[in-house]
């Protein structure tokens, strides 16, 4: 701490204190703990607040499990069923995203001239100036019905009867894969251009194929950066929001929206509060697995 | 002392077990290399232009020359990583054009020995036997063969950087020596240790490649590791071959002015030729006559000068000798000592003559030069024999 304040002088040392103290107290740890203690509140009118009957529960977790009181069916089939779509669509995205990405990560980092690879980030980038909205939008536009791809697929006989790529989700996957695909790219560039370049060519000079190359030199190296963006990929695209309402096929619900509507529709804080922490620790948990699978440590992620 | 120990385990296990471990496969397979009007061209720039050498089968053979002097394209354009833009590479009389460098017959130890940092020192070594699709006995006992040959024995599960700088060397041997190829090429692979180890490695690759009998090709810069390990050396300026052939030849038969200037030290003195009496030449410099030697343009045949031609001499600085009544020699000069330069076992003097032309001369540490001071006029001797002439040219920047 002493040695702090001397590196950086007394203005800038207060500064950087109050201002990450600021944003880890009442920015993360506050907000958390407050959604973590409503979550167990049963849900009040504003009056009764602070009354006889505001005590902990678990209510709205049994809700979740086991579905309203007036309903027949011994589970929530519903919730439970959107909670495991949402997060075994987020998984596919991730891996979807892993396997599109790598190849470009790995060119950029080490086949393309310095120049090139620049540009490439660039014509990565550019497209992200854009809001995701919009960008959800124009993909919506692209995968209608009556859409560009249907009419260019329909006008070149490839297909004779129009495809409906909003209700098979494929311009979900596409858009959410899409959305934060910088998110895996730029772990895994930073992974994959920290290699010594003569690595690759000892081990073709060794005899090695290009397919274990990889799986046995670049792979490992990148772990770290592979877990960094697969968690980021897995925690945004679980909790991403316009994407799936403007991209999902109507009988698909992402759970995200679950939470909105119990916080916005139904007013109801406290049950969007238990949902909400629901994701969280699944979020939590996929972390962790991807730290045991790549066997690195937390600090390494976040490089 | 523990260093000298291992470093003399090390040669008496290479010595019993070697026969039985390399050659485990059978015959010792080593083939010649030939490089036929080798030119590499980024752009309009030449990086090699016309190489024309063959490098004989078990032949420990250099290239030597400044950075970036295409050498070590010629290493790539060899092993397989990049395409010449003209010519032919052979090697065991095989046309190399269109086979990548995992299909090669060459092995290639790399500057900075490129080991993979996550495996063990084990799986380093057996990794091109693992691509090949050997079995797991099979490669940890090669792997135990080799380490043992590089006497590392026991320490196969260790990572690489847990071992020292001497030791990784031996391990990246190792490993380019697994698969047993036929031509072994070397980047500049001692360039990144300090000195005393660096001559320690240099008689252990010799030792290594006398007993492995393969082609070795050595890509360096510095010249002593060269001359100290290698039959034959080709002196390489711009991407050109300057001069190849045997060390001592290379040394004192400079083809060229580089030759003479980048290969060890030397004096030039810029003169002209006053007369010609077959190989010997007289040159005037600077108000001196000098007698010296026409220097070879290859290795039968030397230079010939007329009368009137501008031309270098060279001579280098252990052939200049202070003049006295042991030492008498058929050249003469007077000049005035400007400094001494201590460097161990020789001290280098710095003379001026007509206090505008540096010449150093070298004389032994043991030699007593109480007696020469700055500023004292100091007579000098050198033998025709030991001067080169050679037509005017570029020599090597200091």
């Amino acid at each position: 701490m002493n040695s702090f304040f001397k590196k950086n002088g007394p203005l800038i040392s207060t500064y950087f204190i109050i201002a990450i103290v600021f944003w880890l107290i009442f920015l993360i740890i506050i907000p958390q703990l407050y959604m973590l203690d409503l979550s167990f509140r049963p849900n009040l009118p504003p009056l009764l607040r602070g009354g006889p009957d505001d005590v902990h529960t678990l209510v709205h977790y049994k809700h979740f499990i086991f579905g309203s009181e007036t309903s027949n069916d011994p589970y929530n089939y519903v919730d439970i069923g959107v909670f495991l779509n949402t997060i075994f669509t987020a998984i596919m995205v991730t891996i979807i995203n892993l396997c599109f990405c790598y190849p470009i990560a790995f060119y950029m980092a080490k086949v393309a001239k310095p120049n090139s690879a620049r540009l490439l980030i660039v014509a990565l980038i550019i497209p992200f100036w854009i809001n995701e909205l919009l960008r959800s939008f124009a993909l919506r536009i692209l995968f209608a019905g009556e859409g560009v791809i249907n009419n260019i697929l329909l006008a070149t006989g490839l297909i004779d009867t129009g495809i409906n790529f909003i209700a098979l989700d494929i311009a979900l996957y596409t858009g959410l894969t899409y959305a934060y695909i910088l998110l895996m790219i730029f772990p895994l560039y930073n992974a994959i251009e920290s290699l010594d370049t003569n690595q690759l060519e000892a081990a073709k000079d060794l005899g090695s194929s290009t397919f274990r190359t990889h799986w046995r030199i670049v792979i490992p190296h990148a772990k770290a950066g592979i877990a960094s963006g697969c968690t980021m990929v897995f925690m945004l695209t679980a909790g991403a929001l316009a994407t799936p309402v403007v991209l999902s096929s109507p009988n698909t619900y992402w759970f995200t929206q679950l939470i909105y509507q119990w916080f916005n529709m139904n007013d109801n804080w406290s049950r969007g509060s238990a949902y909400s922490i629901l994701l969280l620790s699944v979020s939590v948990v996929f972390v962790l697995l991807m730290m045991r699978i790549f066997k690195v440590k937390i600090g390494e992620i976040v490089r | 002392m523990s260093v000298l120990f291992k470093q003399d385990a090390f040669l008496i296990v290479f010595k019993f077990k070697f026969v039985k471990i390399i050659i485990s496969g059978g015959i010792i397979m080593s083939a010649d290399v030939e490089l036929q009007n080798i030119s590499v061209t980024f752009g309009s720039f030449y990086a090699a232009k016309n190489v024309n050498v063959k490098i004989k089968q078990g032949e420990f053979f250099s290239f030597l020359g400044p950075s970036g002097c295409g050498k070590t394209t010629l290493l790539r354009a060899i092993s397989g990583f990049l395409d010449p833009s003209e010519g032919k590479v052979l090697i065991g009389g095989e046309d190399m054009a269109g086979i990548g460098p995992n299909k090669r017959p060459t092995s290639l130890i790399f500057q900075n020995l490129a080991l993979f940092p996550l495996m063990s020192v084990a799986d380093n070594i057996a990794f091109s036997l693992e691509v090949r699709g050997k079995s797991k006995n099979e490669r940890r006992k090669r792997a135990d063969e080799l380490l043992e040959l590089i006497a590392l024995s026991g320490q196969g599960d260790k990572k690489v950087h847990e071992l020292s700088g001497g030791q990784r060397q031996r391990v990246a041997i190792a490993r380019a020596l697994a698969i047993e190829p036929e031509v072994l090429l070397l980047d500049e692979p001692l360039s990144a240790l300090d000195l005393k180890l660096r001559q320690k490695m240099r008689t252990e690759l010799r030792a290594i490649q006398k007993r492995v009998g393969i082609t070795f090709i050595y890509i360096t810069h510095d010249q002593g590791e060269a001359l100290t390990m290698s039959d034959r050396v080709a002196v390489m300026n711009e991407g050109e071959l300057e001069q190849v052939g045997l060390c001592d030849d290379v040394y004192d038969y400079p083809n060229t002015p580089f030759v003479a200037t980048f290969v060890g030290e030397n004096n030039p003195f810029y003169a002209k030729v006053v007369s010609v009496d077959n190989n010997e030449v007289k040159v005037e410099s600077q108000g001196n006559t000098f007698l010296a030697t026409a220097g070879k343009i290859n290795e039968n045949q030397n230079h010939s000068f007329s009368p009137g031609d501008e031309v270098i001499m060279f001579i280098r600085p252990e052939s200049i000798f202070i003049k006295n009544d042991n030492n008498k020699l058929d050249n003469f000069f007077s000049a005035k000592v400007n400094t001494i330069e201590f460097e161990g076992n020789l001290k280098n003097i710095y003379v001026k003559i007509n206090s505008n032309i540096d010449v150093r001369f070298s004389v032994p540490n043991a030699v007593d030069t109480s007696e020469l001071s700055s500023n004292k006029d100091v007579e000098l001797t050198f033998s025709s024999k030991k001067a080169v002439v050679l037509p005017k040219g570029q020599l090597a920047v200091d």
